[in-house]
């Protein structure tokens, strides 16, 4: 499969203040430390983790949201981070983004049909008219009704919000699409809907999405491979099926456990694998292997030394000193 | 004494909002029974009336615009030591009605009686009180302990749920507290007054994955440890699968399904449950099947359809679904549906039980 994106030791920091209110004492928030990864013209990656694993700031990299601190980013053999404002602007209109609120990401102020034709507005794509027949045709695309263009988003319920948000995503033809807790918003109904549409756009329009979640089923029915980040690293990636059956990290194996299945028979019966305690702090994240505060198996060894992300045949990677 | 071991008994409760746009029907003629000592789930999307039960039960509905029309919430009179205010007789004997309570009465009820954990620990605590003073106030001002046997007793209920140092985290503040601690703290404080009943209003939403079964677990251990009867709130049907003994499942604001858990898992008799089901992807699924997602969207409350209010999203909707509303009717052993397509008339649907 070819390439189509390849992050290298991509590392995003923020300097925030921890001196309190009057103090002025800078420390820096590893949010994404040291990541690196690849993407297949398309495919579906997963991305998975807790809450403040870093997660969003990667996809948020990857759009040109934030600046890296370190590392690159490469689409399309073209280093992202290297280019000029100008030659950023124009990759940037195959690179795009659905976010996660389908309530604070669009403006309410403009139409619908303003919100979509925005994108080639600013890239001076096509005539008025022939923008007016694209925002019709993009609408239509992701099920909404051509319509209700001059509608405003309050007048909308909360999928169909998440249905202009993609149809922005898709005004530009972009490759490829960050889709960051697309669903996380919806109600249970309405997330299959959104769900299904997202795949079929992928199998009609060839697109490659990075998907962010925390739903490990939902992810594992959407991707064909899955990376599991935790704290700011990345500590599994496999197969999505693969990681389901045989997961190899032993936050992997707690994540997977944690969610519940709709079925009393099996859930009543289940041992969990209960993480202790809360995700520690990537300001002042722990020594050696970042899991190590809250893994059942930890050793010694994982406070002096930070495993490495190694290969266990066929692309599946684990970053733990157990794991062999 | 009721000797039905009936805990609660919500009977024909509608709870309206009168807002500009017109009057919305949150819940209508609800009816729910809660044996003692048991686990009620209650399933339903955003709007379909959870919650507004629950606080209809506890009167916490603001009003307005908010507002109470009708029906009764029964409760165990002698678990509430009201002997004064019971029914004398009928099929009610014993309960007491916490809707026809005065507001002074009804205080002692809350907190004492029943306990509420909150959807949002993180909005749900007194930002400039410390954990202790929260977790006290309620014991003291029911009169159940002086303070400091309610100090005493704080620190013990923390450490039961689980938290580590109790004595001196009594005294730190909420925001010293992680999002699943503050949920922990929750739970103990809804403990603290030992009521008979906690209500746990999407006591797991907001948080990760892995806190999550944290919570979960704790709930079940509690559960096996302090005599309460829970009722928990959730939109996901996975979560109450491995907690609860009975599942009600709402839409827009009245029960379309009430089962034993098994039951409702195992042979759904209402196509909401089964949508439900089928749209969410399962873990231990062997195949990428394709979802098959309930279409369209929740109505709306202010202009409810006619007939059964489900039947504009489902597949199997007759002509008489749009035109009358189905009556909750008996398909099993405590198990009831409001669907038409239970009638014996009715067409067979594959993958559907149907009764009579």
């Amino acid at each position: 499969m070819e390439t189509i994106l390849k992050v290298e030791h991509l590392k995003k920091y923020f300097a925030i203040n921890v001196g309190g209110p009057f103090a002025r004492h800078m420390a820096s928030l590893k949010a994404v430390d040291d990541v690196s990864f690849e993407v297949g013209r398309g495919e579906t990656l997963g991305l998975v983790g807790e809450t403040g694993c870093g997660k969003t700031t990667v996809g948020r990299t990857i759009v040109g949201l934030y600046a890296p601190t370190a590392g690159t980013i490469t689409y399309c053999d073209e280093n992202l981070c290297a280019l000029s404002r100008e030659a950023m602007r124009k990759v940037r209109s195959k690179l795009q983004m659905i976010f996660q609120d389908p309530y604070a990401s669009l403006n309410p102020r403009m139409t619908v049909g303003n919100i979509i034709e925005e994108p080639m507005d600013i890239f001076n794509i096509g005539t008025m008219a022939e923008r007016r027949e694209r925002v019709q045709e993009l609408l239509r695309t992701v099920g909404l009704n051509p319509e209700h263009t001059n509608r405003f988003p309050h007048e909308f319920s909360g999928g169909q919000r998440q249905r202009i948000g993609i149809a922005r995503a898709l005004a530009m033809n972009p490759e490829f699409i960050v889709a960051d807790e697309p669903i996380s918003a919806l109600d249970v109904s309405i997330q299959a809907q959104i769900v299904n549409m997202l795949e079929d756009l992928q199998q009609n329009l060839g697109l490659t999405y990075l998907f962010i979640a925390h739903d490990l089923a939902m992810v594992k029915h959407i991707s064909d491979r899955v990376l599991v980040a935790y704290l700011g690293k990345i500590v599994e990636v496999d197969e999505s099926n693969d990681i389901y059956k045989h997961p190899l990290h032993p936050y992997t194996k707690a994540l997977l456990s944690a969610v519940p299945i709709p079925d009393p028979r099996i859930e009543m019966q289940r041992q969990r694998i209960v993480l202790k305690g809360d995700l520690p702090s990537p300001v002042n994240p722990p020594s050696g292997c970042h899991f190590r505060t809250r893994c059942p198996i930890a050793q010694p060894i994982c406070a002096e030394q930070e495993p490495e992300l190694r290969d266990m045949g066929s692309g599946h990677m684990v970053s733990c000193h157990f794991v062999s | 004494m009721n000797e039905n071991n009936v805990l609660m008994r919500i009977q024909d409760l509608t709870t309206n909002f009168h807002t500009y746009a017109g009057v919305v029907h949150a819940v209508d003629k609800m009816t729910l029974t809660v044996p003692k000592d048991s686990v009620v789930g209650i399933v339903g999307e955003s709007g379909s009336g959870k919650s507004v039960t629950m606080m209809s039960v506890m009167r916490l509905i603001p009003n307005p615009p908010g507002r109470i029309e009708g029906g009764h919430v029964w409760f165990d009179g002698a678990a509430l030591g009201m002997p004064d205010r019971m029914e004398k007789d009928g099929p009610n004997k014993g309960m007491v009605d916490l809707l026809s309570l005065p507001g002074d009465a009804m205080m002692k009820v809350r907190g004492r009686h029943i306990g509420m954990i909150f959807q949002d620990p993180m909005v749900s605590l007194n930002p400039v009180l410390t954990i202790g003073l929260q977790m006290t106030e309620s014991m003291v001002a029911h009169g159940l302990a002086t303070n400091e046997e309610a100090w005493k007793r704080a620190v013990e209920m923390l450490a039961l749920v689980g938290i580590p140092n109790p004595e001196e985290r009594m005294r730190d503040y909420p925001h010293q507290y992680s999002g699943g601690m503050r949920q922990r703290v929750m739970i103990a404080m809804a403990l603290s007054c030992s009521p008979e009943l906690v209500i746990a209003d999407e006591p797991t939403t907001s948080l990760d994955v892995t806190v999550q079964a944290q919570i979960l677990e704790l709930m079940k251990e509690l559960k096996a440890k302090l005599k309460s009867s829970i009722i928990i709130i959730s939109h996901d049907l996975s979560i109450v699968a491995g907690i609860a003994d009975k599942v009600v499942v709402m839409y827009a604001g009245r029960i379309l399904e009430e089962a034993d858990v098994y039951d409702l898992y195992e042979k759904p008799g209402h196509p909401y449950t089964m949508g439900l089901m089928k749209s969410v992807p399962r873990l231990d699924a062997e195949n990428r099947e394709r979802l098959v997602p309930i279409e369209g969207s929740p109505p709306d409350l202010l202009a409810p359809p006619v007939g059964c209010k489900f039947a504009p999203r489902c597949k199997y909707a007759m002509n008489i679904c749009r035109e009358q509303e189905p009556p909750l009717v008996t398909v099993g052993e405590g198990h009831r549906a409001r669907c038409f397509l239970h009638h014996p008339t009715a067409p067979a649907v594959p993958g559907f039980v149907k009764v009579g």
